[in-house]
């Protein structure tokens, strides 16, 4: 069995994962614009805040100027696209690799502990409740907050025309819709929620760290494959909820094979299950048939 | 109102694949006209079209529409004025939403879009009523998601989206073509009702030239990116298809080996 520890901990970090799947969602699915930015994108939002903080920042300020260096990130990306014409994927690939150097430089120095400092999560501590119990409750209010103004945001004049642009460009044109900027304001506010999630990982961890952002996309990708499994996405808001339902269960899916001795994983075994797991939900059969045209046969 | 004065545009210029598509396309369409577009397979009819649509930029030439210069716009910015349907019938509509996103999408052509809810209850009577003049029974059906529509069914409705806010001019590119006969003929008498109700400006692709006869006011043929014919009026009246053929013939001194357009 696991932990006490263990189980809030799985849960604390699939809260986080959610928010991650939540941008995911957002490019892959709604924009159809497959977005490797977030490996950047998440320890930029981990630097930007552990270094705001440390510099004395209110903590919330400093999470929401991780928010809007996740956003530029994802606008780089956007517009490289856009207006450059670079295939998507590359693009984003191209952010993120420059994001690896910016870190570096944003941190000075590889990884930067937190652990004296005030985060979001500090004063809560007072109110007499365990360090985990406390991130459980705060990233449940933070990723339900971001549900429901996704939600709406979806339902919005704006958001429809965004779903429509990710559906059929041709028609979104036709409609008026102008089609590059739709895909700039979606991935700017995908990676946006990725910097959100990097900055509550890293005060949550107590530390940031340059590598922190490896194999974030596997894991986002993982959730949001796992939660559609679970919770048809007949919905947007079915979709939304599918996202951090699957971030939680993959988190304590994962929690579990590490805890189970018999199997003797490791913990740097994780990005390898992933990708395994990953691959499997691709090509299986019954899985989700879009995604798996979209690895299969990439269109132009 | 459409003035488009010596449209060109070459594909692939500087390229093995060089192709003019558009070779000083020149034609003026007046309010309230019903232009019927034919030629044969690569005449340069989609890319007139997507010319004035602003899917394409034309090389050099000018395109005004009501007189305003609308040549380097791109589409978004034309759909003011200009509103479309496409060939095939999956793509003026987009089938993982549902009917009433998919109206209330067109509902906001050309206009600011917000925050706020896109779908709003204030619409609902308005797509009701102009569903059921379809008489599909989709009045009923506004939350099904597009994509259990059949073909038909969703040329109808991208019809009546083009047709839900006003727009000066209405494209349309062989947009029965892909339907079977039945349903062709139902979208065409939709269209017909529609122009002829919003008194639309409309030029209308077809690959039959008996249709072109048939339907609208106006009659144009294009060939190798040009006008070779344009007939209105007395002169159209009475006209039968091996007229259209002969006038073809005596304009190019040629004779039409498109079976395509001999067939229909
Ligand atoms: N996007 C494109 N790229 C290259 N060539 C094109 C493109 N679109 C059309 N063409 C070429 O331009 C010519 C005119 O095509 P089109 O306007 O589609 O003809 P029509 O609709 O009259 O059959 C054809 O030779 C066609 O191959
Ligand atoms: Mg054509």
């Amino acid at each position: 069995m696991l932990s006490n520890i263990a189980f809030y901990g799985a849960l604390e970090t699939g809260l986080i994962y959610g928010l991650v799947a939540f941008g995911i969602y957002l490019s892959f699915r709604v924009l159809d614009f497959p977005d490797l930015t977030v490996d950047g994108s998440f320890p930029l939002g981990a630097a930007v805040a552990a270094m705001l903080i440390i510099a004395g920042w209110n903590p919330w300020l400093a999470t929401g100027a991780a928010i809007l260096a996740g956003m530029a990130a994802g606008a780089v990306t956007a517009l490289l696209n856009v207006k450059l014409k670079i295939l998507n994927l590359l693009a984003s690939i191209l952010t993120m690799i420059a994001l690896y150097s910016i870190n570096l430089r944003i941190m000075g120095r590889p990884n930067v502990a937190l652990l004296m400092e005030d985060t979001v999560l500090t004063p809560w501590y007072n109110l007499g409740l365990e360090y985990h119990q406390v991130s459980v409750l705060l990233f449940t209010f933070v990723i339900g907050v971001s549900l429901f103004l996704l939600w709406r945001f979806m339902k919005s004049e704006i958001g429809l025309a965004m779903r429509a642009t990710g559906a059929n460009a041709r028609m979104a044109r036709a409609q008026g819709i102008a089609t590059g900027g739709m895909i700039i304001l979606g991935v700017a506010v995908s990676n946006g929620l990725v910097g959100l999630a990097g900055a509550l990982f890293a005060q949550s961890q107590g530390a940031a760290d340059v590598t922190m952002g490896v194999g974030v996309i596997v894991i986002g990708l993982a959730s949001l494959i796992g939660g559609e499994a679970v919770i048809t996405p007949t919905s947007v808001f079915r979709a939304l909820l599918a996202c951090v339902v699957g971030a939680i269960i993959y988190r304590l899916a994962i929690a579990f094979a590490l805890n189970a001795d018999a199997l003797g994983l490791k913990a740097q075994d994780l990005n390898l299950i992933t990708a395994v797991l990953v691959t499997l939900a691709i090509v299986l059969p019954g899985a989700r048939v879009s995604l798996m045209n979209k690895f299969k046969r990439r269109k132009a | 109102m459409i003035t488009a004065t010596d449209l060109r545009l070459t594909f692939g210029e500087g390229t093995p694949l060089e192709n003019p598509a558009l070779r000083g396309m020149s034609l003026t369409v007046n309010q309230g006209e019903f232009v019927t577009v034919i030629g044969s397979n690569g005449a340069g009819k989609s890319t007139f079209l997507n010319a004035l649509a602003g899917e394409v930029l034309v090389d050099s030439g000018k395109i005004l529409v009501d007189n305003i210069d609308v040549t380097k716009l791109p589409t978004h910015k034309r759909t003011g004025r200009v509103a479309r349907v496409f060939q095939d019938p999956l793509a003026g509509t987009c089938e993982g939403l549902s009917i009433e996103e998919n109206l209330a999408l067109a509902i906001k052509r050309g206009k600011r879009r917000g925050l706020g809810t896109a779908v709003k209850k204030q619409y609902l009577e308005r797509f009701r009523s102009s569903l059921a003049t379809l008489g599909l029974g989709l009045e009923n059906r506004l939350t099904d998601k597009m994509g259990l529509l059949s073909g038909g069914q969703r040329q109808a409705v991208s019809l009546l989206m083009a047709s839900l806010t006003p727009s000066s001019i209405l494209l349309l590119d062989e947009h029965t073509a892909a339907l079977d006969p039945k349903t062709a003929s139902f979208v065409l008498e939709l269209t017909q009702n529609i122009i002829a109700e919003q008194k639309l400006t409309a030029l209308m692709v077809t690959h039959s030239m008996k249709q072109a006869l048939e339907v609208g006011t106006r009659t144009v043929m294009l060939h190798q990116g040009e006008v070779v014919f344009d007939i209105a009026g007395k002169d159209r009246e009475g006209l039968e298809v091996k007229d259209l053929l002969n006038l073809f013939e005596q304009q190019r001194g040629l004779t039409i080996d498109d079976d395509s357009l001999l067939l229909s």
